[in-house]
């Protein structure tokens, strides 16, 4: 392998059902960055089945050529196919790095791909960056997440990562963009593909709510009063992808299920984002949520104990902000 | 039918905590466990082996400590335990893990081999199906259960972003589980008794079909350029404003942490 | 002795502490407010093995031995202590003496279904008018042709209706006063066999604690365990085994208090820190940590000197004498330091001294312990 001659950035574009998952436009606008801080081109690889007029999307999104392999094989995803057609890909046309986004289908397809190319493959990054010396670094948070490890890979090519949904920008979808898109047609390896049959995919509502796994949790207080100040919690939670969840004086107060309440006596929990709303603070709380990793406290009292552990106090009335919030976030 | 799970220990991630003051990660006191992914996928072989008599084997690579997780894998109830040990295996990535895995793999029967979604530890959910690729076997990941057709075939359900894909596969196959598909059996008192009569095997480099150079660092792609600890938090800032005015200062953070756009 | 652990009960801990964390702790509060027997608990332990530790394959045990069985008592009492004497009752009181004292068709019959957890035992000896002075004993038994005939009744039987079989003491000749005792094994179902009034207690709630009344009880002669008359001495050694396993009870509470504790007075604040801050606290807590940490190897060295079979009486006293008072001290201590929270059943510390208080009085009272000790002592 001659290193020098894998260049550019590959972005392997995920759609489900013909749609361009965000997570694909989101690496689309980092690897524009990258490509330019690097003087190398981007180029999307697109896959699905009557796919390809979504090809030229992808260039509105920062791609300066875009591989489409528009096959039957390819209308739902499996791993086998989608492997095949990405490593012929990557073996016509020497790329320097190749990103997917950390999704069930990323993270199922990088790492086969990764072994079938002998690369290497950092996974679940949360930031891509070029250094001085020109190398890729890869960061990531391992052990669960008390540790950051910047990854490099030297020696080998195409440098692999996924990366995780919704850590990266999208570019702005820009239609006077130019570029060019390719057809790919392969030839499938079928005795491979055939050893697995999908009978059938169903949708589901997560029906089972689970306050400790959200990302972003809505928790209310005493302050939050009752189940009309839980609706304002519900629509705002709504708007931004979170849970709701409460505390002990809510759930006593029969406002919320037992399964939503942190702290002591109930859930302990470590989200990314957790508002405290009308929630004083009460030791038996905190110890339930203490280790999130930022606190937004809202609260009429400024000396309420809760600002003591908040990142960021707003002393003020929930019902008056929080509303206000749902409002201006659905714009 | 021959199942192999190949397992990890890990350190307890939910018991690591940073020193308030240096900011550095504790390592000590950190219990090691069997991870719960993996634990998972040999709860799943040992349901298979109550309903069909399924031979469980559990595999793991490591130092001589890692031991203690096929002492309580034999106490749930597998049948064989193998240790891949050797300084040339340390330092290896997802890649040349997955290659000494398959090496050993190599010289095993199996019908159905199952790995743990990812490990706590790192979190890569790599090994499973670059295992798969090596030993060129089909590969589900996400898998929440399995039901056995008979004859050469499973059906297994697997878990996506908005629901669940039930898909056919041929076996032999590779499977990467969920800890969450299935409560893991706790070991029984006579299961521990016993765990301890039992042999485990211990293979070093020489035993396994691999090149020795995709061993360990050497075999490893990838390297840590440098790990960090995201610091201490800073200071609470508290602020005394209006509604609208309060609103942006939260719009402003969300975005900083691309919770919105 | 080296009591550390060796890997295999490593092993046990983690699986141990596991169960009592995830299955048990979430119902120790409720089932203390309801008095509610946590049978469906039982039945997990029964699956698990842990209701015959001790006991040997053969006999459906799990091939374990007492250091164990006291490591499982401490780990479920120290979140649970209604939990730790329904084991410890089952095995000391019930199991034990059949396998110590049983005939070979006694231990097959009975043993399987003890160890594997199919039966809970109990044990009855405490009367109205015997319970320190044991040898006061004014239950009845009188040969009747290929039966005893039982009269007469039990009080405070752990187990008392969940129980399938139990271990009954009765005099079958009065004038021999101790000599005169002899030891049933009594099955749920025997004609002229019931239960009686359900205590309501202070502690350990969830246990149930009740009478036993024997109105013409049938027992059939083959189920006299041991000799005639040997019955008091069956007893004794019943109880020594049987404070092993209190012992572990009261140790296990005390943990309990103490790790509840420490995690609260990390987090309470007063005076703008944290009370683990103040001298105070952490000058309590260094106590409590000390005298635990002696309890548990006084509870080890007895369960050592009963697996090695080594005479343990005077090491079974020590312990459980030890360790209940350790217990009292280390509840009473952990509501102090929670202050008005301890005082609530927002915290599970209010319980624990509840609960130990008991272990200052069954299987033989604190003062019977210093009788036993002594005893051994000036002999």
């Amino acid at each position: 392998m001659v290193k020098s001659n894998y260049k550019d950035i590959y972005v392997f574009v995920e759609q489900r059902g013909g749609i361009i998952q965000n997570v694909a436009l989101e690496l689309l606008g980092k690897a524009r960055e990258l490509a330019d801080a690097l003087n190398e081109k981007v180029c999307a690889v697109l896959l699905g089945h009557a796919i390809s007029n979504k090809a030229q999307e992808c260039i509105y999104y920062g791609a300066d050529t875009v591989f489409c392999v528009d096959a039957p094989e390819l209308e739902t995803y499996l791993t086998e196919p989608y492997a095949q057609a990405i490593c012929r890909i990557v073996n016509d046309n020497c790329p320097g790095i190749l990103l997917l986004g950390a999704t069930t289908i990323g993270r199922d397809l990088g790492p086969r791909v990764s072994a079938r190319l002998e690369t290497g493959l950092t996974a679940d990054c949360t930031a891509l960056a070029i250094s001085d010396k020109g190398d890729f670094l890869m960061t990531r948070p391992a052990f669960g997440g008390n540790l950051m490890a910047t990854i490099i890979c030297k020696e080998h090519r195409p440098q692999m990562s996924t990366v995780r949904p919704g850590v990266m920008q999208k570019g702005l979808r820009d239609t006077q963009r130019k570029g060019k898109i390719e057809n790919v047609s392969i030839q499938f390896d079928h005795s491979k593909i055939n050893k697995i049959r999908i009978i059938d995919t169903v949708k589901q509502e997560k029906t089972r709510i689970d306050i400790t796994e959200a990302r972003v949790l809505v928790s209310g207080g005493r302050g939050v009063g009752n189940e009309e100040g839980f609706k304002l919690l519900r629509q705002l939670a709504k708007t931004i992808d979170a849970q709701v969840s409460s505390s002990r004086a809510m759930v006593d107060a029969g406002v919320m299920p037992h399964e939503c309440q942190v702290g002591q006596t109930g859930k302990t929990v470590r989200p990314d984002i957790y508002f405290a709303l009308g929630i004083s603070g009460a030791i038996q709380h905190l110890a339930g949520m203490e280790e999130s990793k930022y606190i937004i406290a809202i609260n009429k009292d400024k000396f309420a104990p809760i600002f003591q552990i908040a990142d960021l106090g707003i002393v003020g009335d929930v019902k008056q902000i929080v509303p206000l919030l749902t409002e201006k976030l659905k714009k | 039918m021959n199942i192999i799970v190949c397992i990890k220990q890990v350190p307890d991630t939910t018991e690591i905590r940073l020193d308030p003051v240096k900011g550095t990660m504790i390592r000590e006191g950190v219990p090691s466990i069997m991870n719960p992914d993996d634990k998972g996928g040999l709860e799943m072989a040992l349901q298979l082996k109550d309903l069909y008599g399924a031979h469980v084997t559990v595999l793991t690579m490591g130092p001589h400590q890692a031991e203690a997780i096929l002492r309580e894998a034999f106490a749930m109830g597998a049948d064989k335990a193998i240790l891949l040990t050797d300084k040339k295996f340390a330092g290896a990535d997802t890649l040349a893990t997955s290659h000494t895995l398959a090496g050993a793999l190599r010289s095993l029967d199996y019908d159905l081999i199952i790995t743990g979604r990812q490990a706590i530890d790192g979190d890569t959910a790599q090994v499973g199906p670059q295992i798969a690729e090596h030993l060129d076997l089909p590969q589900v990941t996400y898998v929440e259960n399995l039901q056995y057709d008979g004859d050469k075939q499973i059906t297994v359900r697997k878990s996506i972003e908005d629901g669940y894909q039930l898909l056919e596969v041929e076996i032999p196959c590779v499977l990467t589980v969920l800890s969450s598909s299935n409560e893991a059996r706790y070991m029984s008192v006579r299961g521990i008794m016993e765990a301890f009569e039992k042999e485990i095997e211990i293979w070093n480099s020489d035993r396994i079909t691999i090149n020795a150079d995709k061993l360990g660092l050497n075999g490893s792609p990838t390297r840590v350029a440098k790990s960090f600890t995201k610091g201490l938090k800073p200071a609470s800032q508290l602020y005394e404003v209006s509604p609208a005015e309060a609103v942006d200062i939260i719009i402003n953070k969300l975005k900083e942490k691309h919770i919105v756009n | 002795m080296d009591f550390s652990l060796t890997k295999q009960q490593e092993l046990f801990l983690q699986m141990i502490r596991k169960f009592a964390e995830k299955e048990i702790k979430p119902v120790a509060a409720e089932i203390d407010e309801l008095e509610r027997y946590p049978l469906e608990n039982v039945k997990k332990m029964a699956q698990l093995g842990l209701m015959g530790i001790p006991f040997p394959f053969e006999y459906k045990g799990a091939g374990g031995n007492n250091r164990m069985y006291v490591m499982a008592v401490e780990e479920l009492s120290r979140v649970c202590a209604t939990t730790g004497v329904i084991l410890s009752s089952h095995t000391s009181l019930c199991g034990a003496p059949i396998y110590e004292s049983g005939t070979l068709e006694q231990k097959n019959k009975y043993l399987p279904k003890i160890a594997s957890g199919e039966w809970i035992g109990a044990f009855g000896l405490t009367e109205p008018n015997a319970g320190t002075d044991a040898s006061a004993q004014q239950t009845m038994a009188v040969k009747d042709g290929d039966n005893y005939i039982l009269n007469g009744s039990k009080i405070f039987i752990t187990n008392a209706g969940y129980a399938h079989v139990y271990i009954i003491f009765a005099m079958t000749d009065k004038s021999l006063g101790t000599r005169g005792i002899s030891a049933f094994i009594v099955e749920n179902g025997f004609p002229g066999f019931s239960v009686g009034k359900k205590e309501k207690k202070m502690g350990i709630r969830g246990s149930s604690t009740g009478e036993l009344i024997f109105e013409n009880c049938i027992v059939p002669k083959e189920n006299l365990l041991g000799q005639e008359g040997k019955g008091f001495g069956i007893a004794m050694k019943t109880l020594d085994g049987g404070r092993i396993g209190i012992a572990a009870q009261a140790l296990g509470i005390a943990q309990g208090a103490l790790d509840e504790t420490v995690k609260y007075v990390k987090e309470r604040k007063q005076f703008g820190k944290p009370i683990s801050q103040f001298q105070n606290t952490q000058f309590q807590l260094a106590d409590l940590e000390t005298k635990i940490q002696a309890a548990r190897l006084l509870v080890y060295s007895a369960a050592y000197k009963k697996d090695t079979n080594q005479n343990y009486t005077a090491e079974s006293a020590m312990a459980k004498l030890f360790a209940a008072e350790t217990a009292m001290e280390a509840t009473t201590k952990a509501v102090q330091l929670h202050g008005g929270y301890g005082y609530t059943r927002e915290y599970p510390v209010e319980r624990m001294m509840r609960d130990a208080k008991i272990t200052e009085i069954y299987e033989g009272t604190s003062e019977v312990q210093r009788m036993v000790i002594a005893s051994k002592l000036l002999k």
